[in-house]
């Protein structure tokens, strides 16, 4: 689909907003990097031409009447009240528009639609409230992470300047080749959340208990930011979705180095921690991921989170709290409190938070040491 | 109605005929608080389910104003993020349910029997049990906030499994949406039964109002919808605490039926809060044109065909949970028709204002200011039912920008358009004239710089629902921000407007309207406490 008017419409608007290019659009979708986005675009563009053609129309006939038909200026009412050829014309005459509006959008419907033969597929994960990507399938099986947002809370709280990507960066990006047909799965760990990268016209819900699917080929290296847009709970606004699309060569070199990393995990586990290596990474892990509910106090929130300094759990026998962290808990804090199931994380991270938090604050367990190879026994 | 003669005598007389109305009466009629309790007659519980609606549009406006200020600018400032939802969630459980709803009865009980020339409702003692249900209903929402862990913060639309998560605030929540729809159904029996028994000899169905068609249209989907939303919370209370699983995986449930449910009634609950408004744009352009209404059976039609299709449209909520290609193109197929009887209605109110003899006082200023507007919320639909686009902008402000056309410059404007136009036949006295002019241009004016930039926001890829955003969404927000709190403080204009027509003004005339027709004109204002004594006869 070409549309001329796209361009001039595009550019009337880039020249509102300042002529800007570098910057993300203001009054109009982001710059499309696929051929879905793309499509979505021209048939937006076009949607409005046709539209603000018949709302000229229609709006011209209502003011002019409004300026003509007025009992102020002498206008006497005429009496006509039906017309059967002007009420079948207004009827069958939009019809023809919508079905030109409609047939158009069916393609693209069905090119959205078609995930069939991909070179790479990744799972991603919606966790409260953060994302997990798996490559399931295509150059870089076997990589698995946790992407969470890293922008600073003082910037959130007011206390430093915000930066440029202020709550769309993240700690690990979604690593994808260019020219490459992406398929992703999409499900979730505890609520709904959905998946969204404006650039790439993709959006897709992510249930729990469900895979669904969707697919984007990126045609244009960079970095491309998104974020959930089904409201998951309270840190909805902070669970950013961020792309890194490279080169093919480049993708080749990343993924290498992601697979010795996941071995370096591997290995990482099956040794021997000490308690200060563990408290050091406890701490790390702890902020990312349990202060979120827990508080960086460890205190938790009235009537949501409970408190984790003085819980029976963490002062209590070591192997409850691996598996309270591993399968998470319903039910016992508040009648409708959800712990979610944490076991996404290494053996390595779980046995590091739970160690940190047995020794943090004023906690002191007696089994203040917690290996990763128990966690591992405990999956 | 055995003191037909009684009011007969007081119906001339003044304002404070309400008073006299009952003193005059053989038998004591309870006065104070208990006379607004017990009674059971359409005007006065007309006027308490106003008075009601307007009560929760201040406080649903005032959880706006909340949402709006943190907006204010990027960054966390007054809230935290789980209070933010909760805002959200509770602004529009209470201007839906709390705010719309009950002011669109509350015209019903008004303006039905005066419009079909009948005495009263039919059940008149289940009126006053539907409107007293109202307050303790939101009693329960307002106090959800005081309860542990606060009011639901799972947005308006409730889904699941979020909903499982949430504190007692969500039961109470619950509670309040069963009793209000309980209250809604008893409403929408007792309107039917009137409109289908009690109209004046001689109004056949297609000589009825228009008003009165919208509302026995919207009354027949209320019935139809309302049980299923109660289907829906009921399977959400036990899942909460029962240990059901109807919409979680793990027990063999869907979370995505709950969405399926809720829009099945969703859906024709916006025609539910649009029709009635149709009806009430449809008296008041033919009252100030000076011409009767364009393609009366034409509008029946294309009620009656928005009604229908209303059931078929639902999942257009739901383009991007994965449906399959052919239930997308469905979906998106039946959207788009609902645009041809929509279509339809637009042009007759344009063909009736059509070489009329047009004056714009504040009524009619409100009915082309909805046109116009409404109009513009239709086009966005438009845009939001082919699919490929809405894949873009669902969840996100274009989509807050899009049914804010439709509710805010939809219903609300033209309530405030009818709330004018009958004001003085419900006081007796004529409103002030610039004020209502007041109301209508800084409203209109403010709603736009309310609302027009957040479907750039949209656009530009900004979520609905968030309590921060990124920098480059900045100034259309701060704008946004200063529209709401202008549009939140202009509405004061109306209610100093009502209270001061109530209090007194200059007397209304009967007929009020020069080019006003129907029923209502040809009582006194305002009209006898029990309004059709004897039966009009209608040609
Ligand atoms: C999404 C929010 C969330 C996150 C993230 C989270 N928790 Fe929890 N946690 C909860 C909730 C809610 C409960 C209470 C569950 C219940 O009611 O049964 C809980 C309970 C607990 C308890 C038991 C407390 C007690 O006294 O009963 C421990 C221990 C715990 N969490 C540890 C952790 C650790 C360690 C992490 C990080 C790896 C973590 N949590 C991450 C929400 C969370
Ligand atoms: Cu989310
Ligand atoms: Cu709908």
């Amino acid at each position: 689909m070409k549309h001329p008017c796209r361009s001039l419409l595009g550019s009337v608007l880039a020249l509102a907003a300042g002529g800007a290019m570098a910057e993300p659009a203001k009054y109009l979708f982001q710059p499309p990097v696929t051929i879905i986005a793309r499509d979505i675009y021209d048939l937006h563009t076009a949607m409005m031409w046709i539209i603000t053609g018949i709302f000229v129309v229609v709006f011209g006939v209502m003011f002019y009447s409004i300026w003509k038909h007025r009992k102020s200026v002498g206008h006497k009412a005429a009496h006509f009240h039906e017309s059967t050829a002007v009420e079948i014309a207004w009827t069958i005459v939009p019809m023809i528009i919508l079905v030109g509006m409609a047939f158009p959008a069916t393609s693209v419907v069905l090119a959205y639609k078609d995930t069939s033969n991909p070179d790479l597929t990744i799972k991603a994960t919606g966790y409260q409230w953060k994302w997990g990507y798996d490559y399931i399938n295509g150059e870089g099986a076997g990589i698995s992470m946790l992407s969470s947002m890293t922008t600073p809370r003082e910037q959130i709280e007011g206390d430093a300047p915000k930066g440029e990507f202020y709550l769309r960066e993240v700690d690990n990006m979604l690593t994808v080749p260019v020219n490459k047909k992406v398929r992703i799965l999409t499900t979730a760990n505890d609520v709904i959340h959905s998946f969204w990268v404006p650039e790439f016209g993709v959006k897709q819900d992510a249930i729990p208990g469900f895979v669904r699917d969707t697919w984007f080929r990126a045609e244009k290296e960079g970095i491309y930011r998104g974020q959930c847009v089904e409201l998951c709970g309270k840190d909805h606004g902070f669970m950013p979705i961020v792309v890194n699309v490279l080169s093919g060569e480049k993708y080749t070199a990343w993924v290498a180095e992601h697979q010795k990393a996941a071995v370096a995990t591997a290995d990482e586990a099956a040794r021997e921690w000490t308690k200060e290596e563990l408290l050091a990474r406890g701490e790390k892990v702890y902020a990312a991921v349990c202060a979120a509910c827990h508080q960086p106090t460890g205190q938790g929130l009235a009537n949501a989170f409970p408190a984790l300094v003085g819980s029976k759990v963490v002062q209590g026998p070591a192997s409850e709290q691996v598996k309270l962290v591993l399968n998470g808990r319903k039910g016992g804090f508040m009648p409708t409190s959800q712990m979610p199931a944490q076991a996404m994380l290494s053996d390595t991270d779980i046995a590091a938070a739970i160690t940190y938090t047995r020794n943090a604050w004023s906690n002191h367990a007696d089994e203040g040491l917690v290996q990763p190879s128990v966690v591992k026994a405990a999956r | 109605m055995a003191h037909s003669t009684a009011d007969a005598a007081v119906a001339g007389h003044a304002h404070d005929h309400h008073d006299h109305a009952h003193d005059d009466h053989a038998h004591a009629a309870p006065s104070g608080f208990m006379r607004w309790l017990t009674t059971t007659n359409h005007k006065d519980i007309g006027t308490m389910y106003l008075w009601f609606s307007l009560t929760m549009f201040f406080v649903g406006g005032v959880l706006a104003l909340g949402i709006r200020a943190e907006l204010f600018k990027p960054g966390l400032q007054l809230w935290h993020p789980e209070f933010f939802n909760q805002l959200t969630t509770m602004h529009g459980l209470i201007m839906v349910f709390g705010a719309i709803m009950p002011a669109f009865v509350g015209f019903a009980n008004w303006l039905v029997p005066l419009q079909i020339g009948a005495p009263d409702m039919a059940f008149a003692r289940m009126n006053n049990w539907s409107f007293w249900l109202l307050p303790p209903a939101a009693t329960l929402l307002v106090v959800s906030f005081f309860v542990p862990g606060g009011a639901t913060a799972a947005g308006w639309t409730l889904y699941a499994p979020l909903t499982t998560q949430m504190g007692p605030g969500m039961d109470l929540a619950i509670f309040a949406l069963h009793i209000l729809g309980a209250s809604s159904i008893m409403g929408s029996i007792n309107i039917v039964v009137t409109i289908l028994n009690m109209r004046a000899p001689g109004m056949t169905l297609m000589k009825m109002p228009m008003f009165v068609w919208t509302w026995l249209i919207t009354a027949y989907l209320l019935i139809a919808v309302m049980p299923v939303l109660a289907g829906a919370i009921t399977m959400t209370l036990t899942d909460r605490h029962f240990g059901t699983a109807f919409f979680n995986a793990a027990g063999g449930g869907d979370p995505v039926m709950f969405q399926h449910v809720f829009w099945f009634f969703g859906h024709p609950e916006v025609y539910i809060m649009i029709l009635p408004a149709f009806g009430i744009v449809s008296h008041v352009i033919p009252a100030f044109a000076r011409k009767p209404l364009f393609g009366y059976s034409s509008m029946v039609y294309a009620t009656s065909s928005i009604a229908i299709l209303s059931f078929i449209v639902w999942a257009h909520h739901m383009f991007v949970v994965g449906m399959p290609a052919a239930g997308v193109l469905f979906f998106m197929y039946a959207t788009v028709l609902i645009a041809v009887p929509t279509g339809v209605k637009v042009f007759n109110w344009l063909a009736t204002m059509w070489r009329g003899s047009m004056t714009f006082e504040t009524p009619m200023l409100f009915a082309v200011g909805f046109l116009f507007v409404f109009t513009m919320g239709g086009f966005t639909g438009l845009i939001c039912a082919i699919a490929p686009i809405d894949l873009q902008i669902q969840d996100t402000y274009y989509v807050v920008a899009h049914f804010h056309y439709v509710l805010v410059a939809g219903s609300l404007f033209a309530m405030f358009s009818g709330a004018y136009f009958w004001l003085p036949k419900w006081t007796g006295h004529m409103y002030d004239e610039t004020l209502g002019k007041w109301h209508f241009w800084l409203s209109i004016i403010f709603f736009n710089v309310t609302f027009f930039p957040m479907h750039f926001l949209g656009l530009a890829g900004m979520p609905r629902r968030i309590p921060d955003y990124n920098i480059q969404f900045a100034d259309f927000n701060m704008l946004a921000t200063i529209g709401a709190f202008g549009f939140g403080l202009s509405q004061l204009v109306f209610l100093y407007t009502v209270l001061k027509c109530i209090r007194g003004g200059e007397k209304a005339t009967a007929q009020v309207w020069e080019g006003a027709e129907g029923l209502e004109w040809t009582l006194s204002s305002p009209p006898p406490y029990h309004s059709f004594e004897v039966p009009p006869q209608v040609k």
